[in-house]
Protein backbone atom coordinates (compact mmCIF):
# COMPACT_ATOMS: atom_id res chain seq x y z
CA UNK A 1 0.00 0.00 0.00
CA UNK A 2 1.48 3.31 -1.04
CA UNK A 3 1.67 6.10 1.48
CA UNK A 4 1.46 9.65 0.20
CA UNK A 5 4.56 11.73 0.62
CA UNK A 6 3.98 14.10 3.49
CA UNK A 7 1.37 11.87 5.16
CA UNK A 8 1.65 11.65 8.96
CA UNK A 9 3.11 8.62 10.72
CA UNK A 10 1.23 5.34 10.76
CA UNK A 11 0.96 3.29 13.96
CA UNK A 12 3.79 0.99 12.83
CA UNK A 13 6.04 3.93 12.00
CA UNK A 14 5.40 5.49 15.40
CA UNK A 15 6.23 2.24 17.14
CA UNK A 16 9.38 1.60 15.11
CA UNK A 17 10.60 5.13 15.80
CA UNK A 18 9.75 5.08 19.50
CA UNK A 19 11.47 1.70 19.87
CA UNK A 20 14.56 3.00 18.07
CA UNK A 21 14.90 5.74 20.69
CA UNK A 22 15.37 3.10 23.37
CA UNK A 23 18.56 1.85 21.74
CA UNK A 24 21.93 3.31 22.68
CA UNK A 25 25.02 3.39 20.54
CA UNK A 26 27.06 0.27 21.25
CA UNK A 27 24.16 -1.76 22.68
CA UNK A 28 24.33 -5.47 21.90
CA UNK A 29 20.83 -6.25 20.65
CA UNK A 30 19.15 -9.60 20.11
CA UNK A 31 17.13 -8.65 17.06
CA UNK A 32 13.74 -10.04 16.11
CA UNK A 33 12.19 -9.87 12.67
CA UNK A 34 9.62 -7.22 11.88
CA UNK A 35 9.35 -3.89 13.69
CA UNK A 36 12.31 -4.61 16.02
CA UNK A 37 14.54 -5.12 12.99
CA UNK A 38 13.33 -1.85 11.54
CA UNK A 39 13.82 -0.05 14.86
CA UNK A 40 17.43 -1.26 14.98
CA UNK A 41 18.14 -0.15 11.41
CA UNK A 42 16.59 3.23 12.17
CA UNK A 43 18.66 3.66 15.34
CA UNK A 44 21.80 2.81 13.36
CA UNK A 45 20.96 5.49 10.79
CA UNK A 46 20.02 8.20 13.29
CA UNK A 47 21.96 7.98 16.54
CA UNK A 48 23.48 4.54 17.16
CA UNK A 49 25.81 3.63 14.27
CA UNK A 50 27.65 1.21 16.55
CA UNK A 51 24.58 -0.87 17.43
CA UNK A 52 25.67 -4.51 17.52
CA UNK A 53 23.02 -6.81 16.09
CA UNK A 54 22.80 -10.52 16.94
CA UNK A 55 20.18 -12.79 15.39
CA UNK A 56 19.05 -16.08 16.91
CA UNK A 57 19.79 -17.76 13.58
CA UNK A 58 23.52 -17.31 14.25
CA UNK A 59 24.53 -14.00 12.66
CA UNK A 60 26.67 -11.87 14.99
CA UNK A 61 27.41 -8.25 14.18
CA UNK A 62 25.10 -8.49 11.17
CA UNK A 63 24.68 -5.67 8.65
CA UNK A 64 21.96 -6.93 6.32
CA UNK A 65 21.77 -5.07 3.00
CA UNK A 66 18.08 -5.85 2.65
CA UNK A 67 15.36 -6.10 5.28
CA UNK A 68 15.39 -9.78 6.23
CA UNK A 69 12.15 -11.55 5.35
CA UNK A 70 12.58 -14.14 8.08
CA UNK A 71 14.76 -14.60 11.15
CA UNK A 72 17.10 -16.64 8.98
CA UNK A 73 17.96 -14.87 5.77
CA UNK A 74 21.08 -15.16 3.61
CA UNK A 75 21.53 -11.38 3.83
CA UNK A 76 22.17 -11.73 7.57
CA UNK A 77 25.22 -13.87 6.84
CA UNK A 78 26.83 -11.80 4.09
CA UNK A 79 28.97 -9.12 5.75
CA UNK A 80 28.47 -10.32 9.37
CA UNK A 81 31.36 -10.24 11.85
CA UNK A 82 30.75 -13.86 12.77
CA UNK A 83 28.33 -16.64 12.00
CA UNK A 84 28.02 -19.23 14.74
CA UNK A 85 25.85 -22.24 15.52
CA UNK A 86 22.70 -21.73 17.55
CA UNK A 87 24.31 -23.48 20.52
CA UNK A 88 26.80 -20.61 20.68
CA UNK A 89 24.05 -18.00 20.31
CA UNK A 90 22.05 -19.32 23.24
CA UNK A 91 24.92 -20.38 25.50
CA UNK A 92 27.83 -18.04 24.77
CA UNK A 93 25.89 -14.91 23.88
CA UNK A 94 22.58 -15.03 25.75
CA UNK A 95 23.19 -17.27 28.80
CA UNK A 96 26.70 -15.82 29.20
CA UNK A 97 25.04 -12.43 29.71
CA UNK A 98 26.26 -10.57 26.63
CA UNK A 99 22.86 -9.39 25.46
CA UNK A 100 21.94 -5.89 26.59
CA UNK A 101 18.63 -5.48 24.77
CA UNK A 102 16.01 -8.02 23.71
CA UNK A 103 12.80 -7.36 21.82
CA UNK A 104 9.59 -9.36 22.15
CA UNK A 105 5.98 -9.18 21.10
CA UNK A 106 3.14 -11.62 21.48
CA UNK A 107 -0.53 -12.45 21.37
CA UNK A 108 -1.07 -11.47 25.02
CA UNK A 109 0.75 -9.43 27.64
CA UNK A 110 -0.25 -8.77 31.26
CA UNK A 111 0.52 -5.96 33.73
CA UNK A 112 3.79 -7.63 34.83
CA UNK A 113 5.07 -7.92 31.29
CA UNK A 114 4.47 -11.66 31.06
CA UNK A 115 4.00 -12.63 27.41
CA UNK A 116 2.05 -15.41 25.72
CA UNK A 117 3.03 -16.69 22.27
CA UNK A 118 1.97 -20.31 22.83
CA UNK A 119 -1.80 -20.88 22.97
CA UNK A 120 -5.11 -19.09 23.38
CA UNK A 121 -7.15 -21.18 25.79
CA UNK A 122 -5.99 -24.26 27.65
CA UNK A 123 -2.57 -25.63 26.64
CA UNK A 124 -3.80 -29.21 26.35
CA UNK A 125 -6.92 -28.20 24.45
CA UNK A 126 -6.26 -24.82 22.86
CA UNK A 127 -8.69 -22.59 21.05
CA UNK A 128 -5.82 -21.25 18.95
CA UNK A 129 -2.43 -22.88 18.60
CA UNK A 130 0.26 -20.16 18.27
CA UNK A 131 3.88 -20.79 17.15
CA UNK A 132 5.31 -21.18 20.67
CA UNK A 133 8.38 -19.77 22.37
CA UNK A 134 11.16 -19.99 19.86
CA UNK A 135 13.93 -18.13 21.65
CA UNK A 136 11.51 -15.78 23.43
CA UNK A 137 11.55 -17.46 26.86
CA UNK A 138 15.33 -17.36 27.23
CA UNK A 139 15.50 -13.81 25.86
CA UNK A 140 13.01 -12.75 28.55
CA UNK A 141 15.06 -14.56 31.19
CA UNK A 142 18.49 -13.24 30.19
CA UNK A 143 18.34 -9.86 28.38
CA UNK A 144 19.40 -7.00 30.64
CA UNK A 145 16.72 -4.73 29.13
CA UNK A 146 13.64 -6.14 27.43
CA UNK A 147 11.50 -4.04 25.11
CA UNK A 148 8.00 -5.25 24.39
CA UNK A 149 6.50 -3.94 21.15
CA UNK A 150 2.78 -4.64 20.73
CA UNK A 151 -0.38 -3.00 19.46
CA UNK A 152 -2.78 -2.34 22.28
CA UNK A 153 -6.29 -3.75 22.69
CA UNK A 154 -8.34 -5.41 25.41
CA UNK A 155 -7.85 -8.70 23.59
CA UNK A 156 -4.03 -8.47 23.76
CA UNK A 157 -3.44 -6.51 27.00
CA UNK A 158 -5.07 -8.98 29.36
CA UNK A 159 -5.73 -9.38 33.07
CA UNK A 160 -3.97 -12.73 32.96
CA UNK A 161 -2.16 -14.52 30.11
CA UNK A 162 -3.62 -17.89 29.08
CA UNK A 163 -0.03 -19.19 29.06
CA UNK A 164 3.16 -17.48 30.20
CA UNK A 165 5.71 -18.25 27.50
CA UNK A 166 8.14 -15.48 28.45
CA UNK A 167 8.31 -14.32 32.07
CA UNK A 168 8.08 -10.63 32.99
CA UNK A 169 8.53 -9.02 36.41
CA UNK A 170 6.20 -11.22 38.42
CA UNK A 171 4.93 -14.73 37.70
CA UNK A 172 2.23 -16.16 39.95
CA UNK A 173 3.09 -13.54 42.55
CA UNK A 174 6.83 -14.28 42.60
CA UNK A 175 9.42 -11.67 41.56
CA UNK A 176 12.30 -12.23 39.16
CA UNK A 177 14.69 -12.10 42.07
CA UNK A 178 12.79 -14.78 43.97
CA UNK A 179 12.69 -16.91 40.84
CA UNK A 180 16.41 -16.39 40.16
CA UNK A 181 16.19 -14.86 36.70
CA UNK A 182 19.45 -13.15 35.72
CA UNK A 183 18.09 -10.57 33.22
CA UNK A 184 16.51 -7.25 34.11
CA UNK A 185 13.04 -7.97 32.73
CA UNK A 186 10.83 -5.68 30.65
CA UNK A 187 11.79 -2.01 30.69
CA UNK A 188 9.06 -0.64 28.41
CA UNK A 189 5.99 -1.68 26.46
CA UNK A 190 5.85 0.34 23.28
CA UNK A 191 2.36 0.39 21.83
CA UNK A 192 0.51 2.18 19.03
CA UNK A 193 -1.17 4.47 21.59
CA UNK A 194 1.61 5.26 24.01
CA UNK A 195 4.38 3.84 26.18
CA UNK A 196 4.19 1.91 29.44
CA UNK A 197 7.05 1.82 31.96
CA UNK A 198 7.32 -0.49 34.97
CA UNK A 199 7.29 0.73 38.60
CA UNK A 200 9.42 -0.69 41.41
CA UNK A 201 6.91 -3.48 42.06
CA UNK A 202 7.15 -4.51 38.39
CA UNK A 203 3.71 -3.25 37.36
CA UNK A 204 3.16 -1.46 34.06
CA UNK A 205 2.33 2.27 34.29
CA UNK A 206 1.31 4.55 31.43
CA UNK A 207 3.93 7.28 31.08
CA UNK A 208 3.58 8.52 27.51
CA UNK A 209 0.87 8.98 24.91
CA UNK A 210 1.13 9.91 21.26
CA UNK A 211 -0.22 13.30 20.14
CA UNK A 212 -4.01 13.21 19.96
CA UNK A 213 -4.33 10.24 22.33
CA UNK A 214 -5.64 10.69 25.89
CA UNK A 215 -4.69 8.53 28.89
CA UNK A 216 -8.37 7.62 29.21
CA UNK A 217 -8.36 6.22 25.67
CA UNK A 218 -5.35 4.09 26.55
CA UNK A 219 -7.07 2.82 29.71
CA UNK A 220 -10.09 1.87 27.60
CA UNK A 221 -7.84 -0.22 25.37
CA UNK A 222 -6.29 -2.12 28.25
CA UNK A 223 -7.74 -5.30 29.73
CA UNK A 224 -6.66 -4.51 33.29
CA UNK A 225 -7.18 -1.28 35.32
CA UNK A 226 -4.09 0.45 33.95
CA UNK A 227 -2.18 2.71 36.30
CA UNK A 228 -1.38 6.14 34.92
CA UNK A 229 1.67 8.15 35.97
CA UNK A 230 1.14 11.54 37.63
CA UNK A 231 2.68 13.24 34.65
CA UNK A 232 2.08 11.69 31.27
CA UNK A 233 4.51 12.92 28.63
CA UNK A 234 3.83 13.18 24.95
CA UNK A 235 5.84 10.68 22.89
CA UNK A 236 8.04 12.22 20.24
CA UNK A 237 6.86 11.43 16.77
CA UNK A 238 8.99 10.69 13.75
CA UNK A 239 9.51 13.89 11.74
CA UNK A 240 9.41 14.16 7.95
CA UNK A 241 13.05 13.17 7.50
CA UNK A 242 12.64 10.04 9.63
CA UNK A 243 9.50 9.09 7.73
CA UNK A 244 11.32 9.50 4.43
CA UNK A 245 14.13 7.31 5.75
CA UNK A 246 11.68 4.62 6.85
CA UNK A 247 9.55 4.70 3.72
CA UNK A 248 12.16 5.16 1.05
CA UNK A 249 15.29 3.52 2.39
CA UNK A 250 14.64 1.12 5.25
CA UNK A 251 11.37 -0.55 4.23
CA UNK A 252 10.52 0.56 0.70
CA UNK A 253 8.50 -2.60 0.02
CA UNK A 254 6.58 -2.02 3.24
CA UNK A 255 7.25 -5.49 4.56
CA UNK A 256 6.73 -4.41 8.13
CA UNK A 257 5.34 -0.89 8.02
CA UNK B 1 33.76 -46.11 1.60
CA UNK B 2 31.44 -44.79 -1.07
CA UNK B 3 28.10 -44.03 0.64
CA UNK B 4 26.56 -42.27 -2.33
CA UNK B 5 23.01 -43.42 -3.10
CA UNK B 6 19.67 -42.05 -4.24
CA UNK B 7 17.31 -40.24 -1.86
CA UNK B 8 14.90 -43.14 -2.35
CA UNK B 9 17.47 -45.68 -1.13
CA UNK B 10 18.71 -43.50 1.74
CA UNK B 11 15.19 -42.97 3.11
CA UNK B 12 14.05 -46.57 2.53
CA UNK B 13 16.99 -48.02 4.42
CA UNK B 14 17.02 -45.49 7.31
CA UNK B 15 13.49 -44.42 8.20
CA UNK B 16 11.15 -46.82 10.04
CA UNK B 17 7.47 -46.59 10.91
CA UNK B 18 7.22 -45.37 14.50
CA UNK B 19 10.80 -44.08 14.51
CA UNK B 20 12.06 -40.58 15.20
CA UNK B 21 13.76 -38.19 12.85
CA UNK B 22 15.11 -34.69 12.49
CA UNK B 23 15.38 -32.88 9.17
CA UNK B 24 17.53 -30.07 10.50
CA UNK B 25 18.23 -26.56 9.25
CA UNK B 26 17.25 -23.18 10.67
CA UNK B 27 15.41 -21.51 7.76
CA UNK B 28 18.61 -22.36 5.82
CA UNK B 29 19.43 -25.83 4.39
CA UNK B 30 16.05 -27.42 5.06
CA UNK B 31 15.91 -30.59 2.99
CA UNK B 32 12.40 -30.56 1.52
CA UNK B 33 13.47 -33.31 -0.89
CA UNK B 34 13.93 -35.75 2.02
CA UNK B 35 10.56 -34.87 3.55
CA UNK B 36 8.81 -35.42 0.23
CA UNK B 37 10.47 -38.82 -0.23
CA UNK B 38 9.34 -39.85 3.28
CA UNK B 39 5.78 -38.89 2.31
CA UNK B 40 5.99 -40.83 -0.97
CA UNK B 41 7.22 -43.95 0.79
CA UNK B 42 4.19 -43.75 3.09
CA UNK B 43 5.88 -43.86 6.48
CA UNK B 44 3.61 -43.60 9.53
CA UNK B 45 3.70 -42.76 13.24
CA UNK B 46 6.94 -40.80 13.09
CA UNK B 47 8.20 -38.62 15.92
CA UNK B 48 9.32 -35.50 14.06
CA UNK B 49 11.89 -33.40 15.89
CA UNK B 50 13.08 -29.90 15.09
CA UNK B 51 13.40 -26.49 16.75
CA UNK B 52 11.48 -24.90 13.90
CA UNK B 53 9.14 -27.33 12.18
CA UNK B 54 8.11 -25.39 9.12
CA UNK B 55 6.45 -26.13 5.81
CA UNK B 56 8.01 -29.53 5.16
CA UNK B 57 7.07 -30.78 8.65
CA UNK B 58 3.56 -29.45 8.12
CA UNK B 59 3.46 -31.39 4.84
CA UNK B 60 4.54 -34.56 6.70
CA UNK B 61 1.71 -33.91 9.18
CA UNK B 62 -0.88 -33.33 6.44
CA UNK B 63 0.24 -36.53 4.71
CA UNK B 64 -0.37 -38.49 7.92
CA UNK B 65 3.27 -39.45 8.53
CA UNK B 66 3.61 -37.88 11.99
CA UNK B 67 2.30 -39.09 15.36
CA UNK B 68 4.28 -36.75 17.58
CA UNK B 69 6.01 -33.41 17.15
CA UNK B 70 8.92 -32.30 19.38
CA UNK B 71 9.53 -28.61 18.74
CA UNK B 72 10.05 -25.07 19.99
CA UNK B 73 8.60 -22.78 17.30
CA UNK B 74 6.07 -23.93 14.72
CA UNK B 75 5.10 -21.52 12.00
CA UNK B 76 5.61 -20.32 8.46
CA UNK B 77 8.60 -18.04 9.13
CA UNK B 78 7.83 -14.42 8.40
CA UNK B 79 4.37 -15.30 7.04
CA UNK B 80 1.92 -17.10 9.33
CA UNK B 81 0.66 -20.41 10.67
CA UNK B 82 1.20 -24.07 9.91
CA UNK B 83 -2.32 -25.07 9.02
CA UNK B 84 -2.06 -28.87 9.09
CA UNK B 85 -0.52 -28.58 12.56
CA UNK B 86 -3.28 -26.26 13.71
CA UNK B 87 -5.96 -28.53 12.32
CA UNK B 88 -4.44 -31.40 14.29
CA UNK B 89 -3.80 -29.56 17.55
CA UNK B 90 -6.64 -27.17 18.30
CA UNK B 91 -9.67 -27.96 20.44
CA UNK B 92 -11.92 -28.72 17.48
CA UNK B 93 -9.63 -31.34 15.90
CA UNK B 94 -10.71 -34.96 15.69
CA UNK B 95 -7.29 -36.62 15.35
CA UNK B 96 -4.85 -34.96 17.72
CA UNK B 97 -1.15 -34.80 17.20
CA UNK B 98 1.00 -35.39 20.27
CA UNK B 99 3.05 -32.25 21.01
CA UNK B 100 6.16 -31.98 23.17
CA UNK B 101 7.13 -28.37 23.47
CA UNK B 102 10.29 -26.49 24.52
CA UNK B 103 11.88 -23.15 23.81
CA UNK B 104 14.74 -23.11 21.28
CA UNK B 105 17.38 -23.22 23.98
CA UNK B 106 15.69 -26.15 25.70
CA UNK B 107 15.32 -28.36 22.64
CA UNK B 108 18.80 -27.46 21.44
CA UNK B 109 20.08 -28.50 24.88
CA UNK B 110 18.45 -31.90 24.42
CA UNK B 111 20.40 -32.32 21.18
CA UNK B 112 23.59 -31.05 22.84
CA UNK B 113 23.28 -33.69 25.57
CA UNK B 114 22.68 -36.32 22.91
CA UNK B 115 25.62 -35.15 20.85
CA UNK B 116 27.97 -35.05 23.84
CA UNK B 117 27.06 -38.48 25.19
CA UNK B 118 25.62 -37.10 28.42
CA UNK B 119 22.27 -38.10 29.98
CA UNK B 120 21.06 -34.51 30.40
CA UNK B 121 22.04 -30.88 29.83
CA UNK B 122 21.79 -28.03 32.35
CA UNK B 123 20.64 -24.56 31.40
CA UNK B 124 19.71 -21.35 33.13
CA UNK B 125 16.12 -21.07 31.96
CA UNK B 126 12.45 -21.74 32.78
CA UNK B 127 12.70 -20.10 36.22
CA UNK B 128 9.30 -18.54 35.65
CA UNK B 129 6.54 -19.22 33.17
CA UNK B 130 4.55 -22.19 31.98
CA UNK B 131 6.81 -24.10 29.56
CA UNK B 132 8.27 -26.31 32.31
CA UNK B 133 4.86 -26.60 33.97
CA UNK B 134 3.35 -28.36 30.94
CA UNK B 135 6.44 -30.39 30.00
CA UNK B 136 7.42 -32.98 32.66
CA UNK B 137 10.72 -33.70 30.84
CA UNK B 138 12.03 -30.32 32.03
CA UNK B 139 13.37 -30.78 35.55
CA UNK B 140 15.82 -28.99 37.85
CA UNK B 141 19.14 -29.81 39.44
CA UNK B 142 21.16 -28.06 42.12
CA UNK B 143 24.68 -27.14 41.04
CA UNK B 144 27.10 -29.05 43.31
CA UNK B 145 29.57 -26.14 43.25
CA UNK B 146 27.47 -23.02 43.65
CA UNK B 147 24.18 -24.34 44.95
CA UNK B 148 22.39 -22.60 42.08
CA UNK B 149 19.18 -24.15 40.79
CA UNK B 150 19.35 -24.97 37.07
CA UNK B 151 16.85 -26.40 34.61
CA UNK B 152 17.70 -29.71 32.95
CA UNK B 153 16.50 -31.50 29.84
CA UNK B 154 17.14 -35.13 28.92
CA UNK B 155 19.39 -36.24 26.05
CA UNK B 156 17.65 -36.73 22.73
CA UNK B 157 18.75 -39.36 20.22
CA UNK B 158 16.79 -39.14 16.97
CA UNK B 159 16.88 -42.40 15.01
CA UNK B 160 17.76 -40.48 11.85
CA UNK B 161 19.17 -37.00 11.20
CA UNK B 162 19.01 -35.55 7.69
CA UNK B 163 21.61 -32.84 7.14
CA UNK B 164 21.68 -30.79 3.95
CA UNK B 165 25.02 -29.16 3.12
CA UNK B 166 26.68 -27.21 0.33
CA UNK B 167 29.22 -29.90 -0.45
CA UNK B 168 30.31 -33.32 0.71
CA UNK B 169 32.56 -36.12 -0.45
CA UNK B 170 31.36 -39.68 -1.03
CA UNK B 171 32.19 -40.60 2.56
CA UNK B 172 29.91 -37.92 3.96
CA UNK B 173 32.42 -35.34 5.13
CA UNK B 174 30.04 -32.41 4.94
CA UNK B 175 31.05 -28.78 4.57
CA UNK B 176 28.61 -26.07 5.52
CA UNK B 177 28.76 -22.29 5.57
CA UNK B 178 26.18 -19.63 6.34
CA UNK B 179 23.62 -20.26 9.08
CA UNK B 180 24.53 -23.48 10.90
CA UNK B 181 21.33 -24.04 12.88
CA UNK B 182 21.67 -27.08 15.14
CA UNK B 183 22.93 -29.35 12.37
CA UNK B 184 26.09 -30.43 14.15
CA UNK B 185 24.25 -31.21 17.38
CA UNK B 186 21.47 -33.03 15.52
CA UNK B 187 23.97 -35.12 13.55
CA UNK B 188 26.06 -36.18 16.57
CA UNK B 189 22.93 -36.86 18.65
CA UNK B 190 21.36 -39.11 16.01
CA UNK B 191 21.78 -42.87 15.63
CA UNK B 192 22.02 -42.58 11.84
CA UNK B 193 22.96 -39.62 9.64
CA UNK B 194 22.01 -38.96 6.02
CA UNK B 195 24.03 -36.19 4.39
CA UNK B 196 22.43 -34.49 1.39
CA UNK B 197 24.66 -32.24 -0.71
CA UNK B 198 24.28 -29.64 -3.41
CA UNK B 199 27.63 -30.82 -4.79
CA UNK B 200 29.63 -34.01 -4.42
CA UNK B 201 33.31 -33.10 -4.34
CA UNK B 202 36.60 -34.96 -3.96
CA UNK B 203 37.99 -35.77 -0.53
CA UNK B 204 41.05 -33.81 -1.64
CA UNK B 205 38.95 -30.65 -1.91
CA UNK B 206 37.48 -31.25 1.56
CA UNK B 207 40.99 -31.67 2.95
CA UNK B 208 42.08 -28.33 1.48
CA UNK B 209 39.62 -26.49 3.79
CA UNK B 210 39.15 -28.73 6.84
CA UNK B 211 37.74 -26.02 9.13
CA UNK B 212 34.67 -25.90 6.92
CA UNK B 213 33.68 -29.51 7.70
CA UNK B 214 30.71 -29.49 10.12
CA UNK B 215 29.87 -33.19 10.07
CA UNK B 216 32.66 -35.77 9.68
CA UNK B 217 32.02 -38.79 7.47
CA UNK B 218 32.62 -41.27 10.31
CA UNK B 219 29.11 -40.65 11.69
CA UNK B 220 27.41 -40.63 8.26
CA UNK B 221 25.69 -43.67 6.79
CA UNK B 222 24.30 -42.32 3.48
CA UNK B 223 25.27 -39.52 1.10
CA UNK B 224 22.74 -38.17 -1.39
CA UNK B 225 23.45 -35.77 -4.24
CA UNK B 226 20.36 -33.57 -4.51
CA UNK B 227 20.90 -30.10 -6.02
CA UNK B 228 18.01 -27.71 -5.20
CA UNK B 229 16.85 -30.23 -2.59
CA UNK B 230 16.07 -27.37 -0.21
CA UNK B 231 13.69 -25.30 -2.34
CA UNK B 232 11.81 -23.16 -1.15
CA UNK B 233 14.38 -22.84 1.67
CA UNK B 234 17.80 -21.43 0.73
CA UNK B 235 21.40 -22.51 0.42
CA UNK B 236 24.03 -19.82 0.98
CA UNK B 237 26.17 -19.44 -2.10
CA UNK B 238 23.73 -21.50 -4.23
CA UNK B 239 20.25 -20.02 -4.14
CA UNK B 240 18.01 -17.58 -2.28
CA UNK B 241 14.87 -18.35 -0.30
CA UNK B 242 11.78 -18.49 -2.54
CA UNK B 243 9.89 -16.03 -0.39
CA UNK B 244 6.96 -15.83 -2.81
CA UNK B 245 6.35 -19.52 -2.23
CA UNK B 246 6.23 -19.08 1.56
CA UNK B 247 3.69 -16.28 1.08
CA UNK B 248 1.60 -18.31 -1.39
CA UNK B 249 1.73 -21.32 0.95
CA UNK B 250 -0.55 -19.50 3.37
CA UNK B 251 -3.39 -19.74 0.84
CA UNK B 252 -2.51 -23.21 -0.43
CA UNK B 253 -2.41 -24.71 3.06
CA UNK B 254 -5.37 -23.01 4.72
CA UNK B 255 -7.90 -25.36 3.16
CA UNK B 256 -7.39 -29.14 3.24
CA UNK B 257 -8.59 -29.44 -0.39
CA UNK B 258 -6.00 -27.10 -1.89
CA UNK B 259 -3.38 -28.55 0.44
CA UNK B 260 -4.10 -32.09 -0.77
CA UNK B 261 -4.11 -30.94 -4.39
CA UNK B 262 -0.65 -29.42 -3.92
CA UNK B 263 0.68 -32.63 -2.35
CA UNK B 264 -0.80 -34.62 -5.24
CA UNK B 265 0.87 -32.43 -7.81
CA UNK B 266 4.30 -31.82 -6.24
CA UNK B 267 4.88 -34.83 -3.99
CA UNK B 268 2.76 -37.89 -4.86
CA UNK B 269 2.58 -36.94 -8.52
CA UNK B 270 6.34 -36.96 -9.09
CA UNK B 271 8.91 -39.71 -8.88
CA UNK B 272 11.76 -37.74 -7.37
CA UNK B 273 13.26 -34.28 -6.88
CA UNK B 274 13.91 -33.83 -10.58
CA UNK B 275 10.20 -34.35 -11.15
CA UNK B 276 9.39 -31.70 -8.55
CA UNK B 277 11.81 -29.20 -10.07
CA UNK B 278 10.40 -29.72 -13.54
CA UNK B 279 6.96 -28.69 -12.26
CA UNK B 280 8.14 -25.32 -10.92
CA UNK B 281 7.42 -22.29 -13.07
CA UNK B 282 10.03 -21.84 -15.76
CA UNK B 283 12.71 -19.28 -15.01
CA UNK B 284 12.20 -19.53 -11.25
CA UNK B 285 15.45 -21.32 -10.49
CA UNK B 286 17.44 -18.79 -12.53
CA UNK B 287 15.80 -16.01 -10.58
CA UNK B 288 16.73 -17.62 -7.25
CA UNK B 289 20.30 -18.59 -8.17
CA UNK B 290 22.82 -16.79 -5.93
CA UNK B 291 24.99 -13.93 -7.12
CA UNK B 292 28.59 -14.72 -6.20
CA UNK B 293 30.22 -13.26 -3.07
CA UNK B 294 33.52 -15.15 -2.96
CA UNK B 295 35.76 -14.97 0.11
CA UNK B 296 39.53 -15.03 -0.40
CA UNK B 297 40.33 -18.20 1.50
CA UNK B 298 43.03 -18.70 4.11
CA UNK B 299 46.57 -20.09 4.30
CA UNK B 300 46.74 -23.52 6.01
CA UNK B 301 50.51 -23.67 5.61
CA UNK B 302 52.95 -24.33 8.43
Amino acid sequence: MAIETGAGPTASERMAYRASQELRDGDVVFVGIGLPNLACNLAREIHAPGLFMIYESGAVGAMPERLPVSIGDPSLVTNSLAVVGQADIFQCMLQRGLIEVGFLGGAQVDRWGNINTTVIGDHANPKVRLPGSGGACEIAVHARRLLIVMRMSRRTFVESCDFVTSPGHRVNGRSREELGMPGGGPTRIITDLGVLDFDTTGEAVLTEVYPGVTPEQVRQSCGWPLRVAETVRQSTEPDASVLTLLREKLDPKRLYL
Amino acid sequence: MNKLCSMKEAIASSVRNGGSLVIDGFTHLICFAAGHEIIRQGFRDLTAIRLTPDLVYDQLIEAGAVRKLVFSWAGNPGVGSLHALRRRSEASSAERLELEEYSHFGLLSRLMAGSAGLPFWPLSNYQGGDIARVNPAIKTVQCPYTGRQLATVPALHPDVAIIHCQRADREGNAQVWGLLGSQKEAAFAARKVIVVAEEIVSTELIRRDPNRTLVPGIIVSHVVHEPWGCHPSFVQGFHDRDNDFYVKWEDISRQPETYRAWLEEFVYGVKDRQGYLSRLESGLLDKLRAKARICEGVDYGY
